[in-house]
């Protein structure tokens, strides 16, 4: 199976590696995966009082599209709302990166990052967590 | 040195020219059907198919008439357990193998069992190895076969056969190998071994793909199997089907090139196997899978713990290589050689296999040593998991958010 010219860039290049400090107040921090499934993304956000996100870093543990869909993830984060951020869904992730059909997981994960950063986010900050859908791998 | 370099000789290996010459006039002017008794073409064809049987059994030390040519090692091996179940319904039903084997034999396994034969699967140990006490114990008056594969095709481990075959024999049963792996690497003699059924493959060693043999010893005791294709009675009536004659040609050439070749490339291949694992285990974190002592020259099979394989490999592109971890797969399952040896699962993730073969030089080895290293390297800085491992944090302790 070939991987697409943009999951090639990202896990060459890839965008915003690093690690924010989880212990900060305006930093939210979404761990998910497992090492026994074979992916394990940490993704973070950095939020100013505005609630909108002016940086975001990520570390995965996977294969390619893994890397890339995370990769892909923290770009899109930038600049965007939390509200905004919410609305990020997989299959967005699936079809800017040209992803087959067995690595439709990988974009899951990443959508389930933001949304664990984001209620890491929110509950430092005193508010609820917002239920998350379950995972469906 | 061209790129990519093909470090995956366990998957397949190249044809080597010399069998590629010796098969090609038996695609053109000798193309004969070496069944045909009554003219010259039938008999040039079956000439070529008689001199490869031979060339073939000084391989493995057997005599020419305990060669059946299949379409590869995974008929053979359909053939060999499912011949003698059928064969030997009147003695037992109960068959013994080990939970490494290769698919080809674990799946006929399974279709048996729901023919009524009772299968035992023999764990093994960490180095992946079986416990001959454990094949002992399992032993029963109605054990029928003993099917173990002499070479793992992921680990590289070679079973004590020797021994696993006295046991057979000391119970009455038949001692069956899939020796895929093994045949053409190693010594492999079928009489020293005593192996009674044994299946192996020409494009592991450098023949070509679409045809292999089975070795069905034919004295002390005589072994026999039911066929499982039925027509013209070709092969002594155990497999019918117009010979693959160039095929076969090229079988017994790729014989002839190995075990004339063995002994200089044994030597050479362990070398640059040895100068590859030394210098990846040097890299922090770094595992070699499968039993050190008791294996084949060429293999070698590495976990580079929080690093997922199927994404390092992306980053070693110019290196064919394979991998223990299954992110395609459906399942997400990682390798079950790996975890039957009772790695964890991010470890099995986590594992390349190197495969060396006669075509491989050192050039092509230092290239991936270093290529190897800077993707490593390049994937700790973008795993968490390593940066957790550097921050002293117990990953076992960690609650993952199982998926």
């Amino acid at each position: 199976m070939a991987y697409s010219e943009k999951v090639i860039d990202h896990y060459t290049n890839p965008r915003n590696v690093g690690t924010l400090n989880k212990e900060a107040k305006n930093v939210g921090t979404g761990l998910v995966g497992a090492p026994e499934c074979g992916d394990v993304m940490r993704l973070q956000i950095e939020v100013d009082d505005n609630n909108v996100i002016t940086d975001a870093k990520f570390k995965t543990f996977g294969c390619g599209s893994a890397i890339a869909s995370s990769s892909l993830a923290t770009e899109w984060l930038k600049g965007k709302s939390i509200d905004q951020a919410l609305e990020i869904d997989n299959m967005d992730l699936v079809e800017e990166l040209a992803l087959p059909p067995v690595k439709i997981h990988c974009s899951v994960l990443a959508e389930d990052a933001i949304k664990s950063a984001i209620n890491d986010y929110r509950v430092k900050n005193g508010l609820e967590a917002l239920a998350l859908p379950k995972s469906h791998h | 040195m061209e790129l990519p370099i093909y470090l995956d000789n366990n998957a397949t290996t190249p044809l080597d020219p010399r069998v590629l010459e010796a098969m090609l006039p038996y695609f053109t002017n000798k193309f004969g059907n070496a069944a045909s008794r009554n003219h010259a073409f039938g008999w040039v064809a079956e000439e070529g198919v008689d001199y490869a049987r031979e060339q073939v059994a000084k391989l493995i030390g057997c005599t020419e008439k305990e060669i059946i040519f299949t379409s590869g090692a995974t008929e053979a091996d359909n053939l060999a357990i499912k011949g003698v179940f059928e064969m030997y319904a009147d003695k037992g039903n109960h068959i013994i193998t080990a939970t490494t084997e290769h698919k080809a034999v674990l799946d006929t396994c399974k279709h048996l069992e729901k023919q009524g034969a009772k299968v035992t699967y023999l764990n093994v140990k960490e180095d992946g190895l079986i416990d001959l006490a454990e094949l002992e114990a399992a032993m029963t008056p109605e054990t029928i076969l003993v099917t173990i594969m002499y070479g793992n095709n992921e680990i590289g481990v070679i079973q004590p056969i020797k021994e696993i075959s006295a046991i057979a024999h000391k119970h009455g049963a038949l001692f069956m190998t899939d020796a895929t792996q093994a045949v053409g690497k190693i010594p492999v003699d079928v009489n020293a071994d005593g192996i009674d059924l044994m299946a192996f493959s020409a494009h592991k060693m450098y023949g070509p793909k679409g045809v292999g043999a089975l070795y069905v010893r034919r004295k002390g005791p005589r072994v026999k199997v039911t066929a499982q294709m039925d027509g013209g009675g070709h092969e002594r009536g155990m497999r019918s089907g117009t010979l693959n004659v160039p095929g076969i040609v090229g079988l017994g050439k790729a014989c002839e090139l190995c075990r004339l070749e063995m002994d200089e490339e044994t030597k050479r291949l362990s070398a640059l196997r040895d100068k590859l694992e030394s210098a990846l285990t040097v890299l922090e974190e770094s595992y070699v899978n499968g039993n050190v002592q008791h294996r084949l020259p060429h293999v070698a099979n590495i976990s580079f713990k929080y690093v997922e394989g199927e994404g390092l490999m992306m980053a070693m592109k110019d290196l064919a290589v394979s991998s223990g971890s299954a992110c395609t797969s459906a399942s997400l399952e990682p390798s079950y050689v790996l975890k039957s040896l009772g790695l964890s699962d991010d470890l099995a993730h986590s594992s390349i296999r190197f495969g060396l073969g006669r075509f491989t030089t050192e050039e092509e080895v230092d290239y991936a040593i270093e290529n190897t290293k800077k993707a490593v390297n390049h994937l700790r800085d973008l795993s968490p998991l390593w940066e957790m491992f550097k921050e002293g944090i117990d990953l076992s302790k960690i609650e993952w958010a199982e998926h």
